[in-house]
């Protein structure tokens, strides 16, 4: 049922896949195929980050509370720091870098800019990803939808009713309708 | 996992075990990734039961027909599960074998009666809840098995449900979780059937014994369930700890059984009077 847990065992067929202990990840991030050898030990973040130098996802509290990690994992909104980097080969993962489409913003990233839906941008990676995976399922939610599917994203500056405002937004663009945000 | 042994820890969804790691709190020699397992994710029946594959993830199970169809309770539980994202990763073996006594799955197949089917090298074998958790974080695993099923007997047509939860957000980890059903004789509509579980209330999932024989064979009514509640708050032996006193969790025991019973009752009647029951 649902999505398959895991994608196809490209790598392992092609030369080698250790390299002192560390192994081979090859992946797709945002649509080009990139690979690395990695520590078995090595949070997908951290890959992310220091060795695709993608550092748009942001890292906050380490243990899955924050969601400033989100990343779209195999097509589902996952938290990058609860995944190894090893676990991610042969996946496909689209991160905050690659939401916009020739340079123009997505929908819903010109949502939260239109309507002040970020303070310090800390959670905004995360939050972006999440309400793009709850449009994507439910094109018009309800406030408390909204609250619901984003209640897994904290704001430490507080934005919240930014955050719900411009997805709300969002989701008049996506819908047809666009709700009245006053 | 024969090799490894109590080096060896196998990795499901990784929701619970990688903050673990994260935070230095376990430092297994060996993780055993089972995200390859695509055999151990799938949810179906087989002669009265649900069956559900421990890889299954939580987010899958929450929203499948059948078992929203067949369990009712357990869907709903999921829904209160951790966060959508990690619902999506989690799985219900993962959560089972963690064993937190404040989960909801592990409350919900308590409640459910649910049998837990557990495999290694020497054989398989099956056990109920009271037999798979024995305290906090803790369950009768032995290092070289392996949670690969759980089974669960179908829900009764004309069986009232309900599965609520006291927590400081959408989300947070349960203060006081309930789950219970209510089925009523055909005839004298009184109460035939009642089953209660209890989340957060003790190191396992914890069933009042004597609030549901008090239940047993009398016309179900708001004081007969203020009554339940009444008892298994006295019943539950909760502890105190960062997130709530020993006391409010037996307070809360009793105003959440006695909520639950009048939602389950809720449910009953909807079914009698649109005739799916």
């Amino acid at each position: 049922m649902g999505q398959p847990n895991s994608p196809k065992k490209e790598s392992a067929q092609s030369g080698k896949t250790e390299r002192q202990g560390s192994r081979l990840v090859r992946l797709k991030v945002n649509g080009r195929v990139r690979e690395g050898y990695v520590e078995p030990r090595k949070l997908l973040v951290d890959f992310i980050r220091e060795d695709l130098e993608l550092t748009g996802t942001h890292i906050g509290c380490e243990h899955g509370s924050c969601g400033a990690c989100t990343v779209f994992f195999n097509g589902r909104p996952l938290r990058s720091c609860l995944l190894l980097a090893v676990q991610a080969d042969g996946a496909e993962i689209v991160t905050i870098e690659g939401i916009a489409k020739d340079g123009e913003l997505n929908p819903i990233q010109a949502a939260f800019s239109e309507h002040h839906g970020l303070q310090c941008g800390f959670c905004t990676p995360g939050m972006i990803i999440s309400a793009m995976d709850l449009l994507a399922q439910n094109p018009n939610p309800t406030e408390t939808e909204i609250r619901e599917a984003m209640s897994g994203h904290l704001c430490r500056c507080t934005g919240y009713e930014g955050i719900l405002r411009s997805i709300l937004a969002a989701a008049g663009r996506f819908g047809g309708e666009r709700e009245s945000v006053t | 996992m024969d090799a490894y042994g109590d080096d060896g820890k196998i990795l499901a969804g990784g929701q619970s075990l990688v903050p673990l790691l994260n935070m230095r709190l376990a430092r297994p020699a060996q993780l055993i990734d089972m995200n390859m397992c695509d055999e151990l994710a799938y949810a179906r029946e087989t002669d009265g039961y649900l069956a559900i594959g421990a890889m299954t993830r939580q987010r899958d199970v929450e929203i499948s027909p059948l078992v929203i169809q067949s369990c009712p309770v357990l869907s709903e539980a999921l829904h209160r599960v951790g966060y959508l994202q990690t619902r999506y990763r989690g799985t219900i073996g993962g959560s089972l074998a963690h064993a937190d006594p404040s989960a909801e799955i592990p409350t919900a197949l308590t409640c459910l009666e649910g049998t837990l089917k557990v495999t290694s090298a020497r054989g398989e074998r099956l056990c109920t809840a009271k037999e798979f958790f024995l305290s906090y974080l803790t369950t009768s695993l032995e290092p070289d098995e392996l949670l690969v099923e759980v089974l669960i007997p179908k829900s009764d047509m004309r069986e009232g449900w309900a599965f609520l939860e006291l927590s400081r957000r959408h989300s947070d980890f349960a203060i006081v979780g309930v789950a219970c059903t209510l089925s009523l004789g055909e005839s004298d509509g009184k109460i035939k059937r009642a089953r209660i579980s209890l989340g957060g209330v003790g190191p396992i999932p914890f069933c009042p014994e004597q609030a549901v024989s008090c239940l047993l064979g009398e016309k179900p009514s708001d004081l007969l369930f203020r009554e339940a509640g009444r008892i298994a708050s006295e019943e539950a032996e909760p502890d105190s700890d960062y997130h709530a006193s020993a006391e409010y969790r037996r307070e809360m025991v009793g105003v959440l059984v006695r909520r639950g019973l009048e939602k389950a009752m809720m449910r009953v009647k909807e079914k009698l009077s649109d005739g799916t029951a």
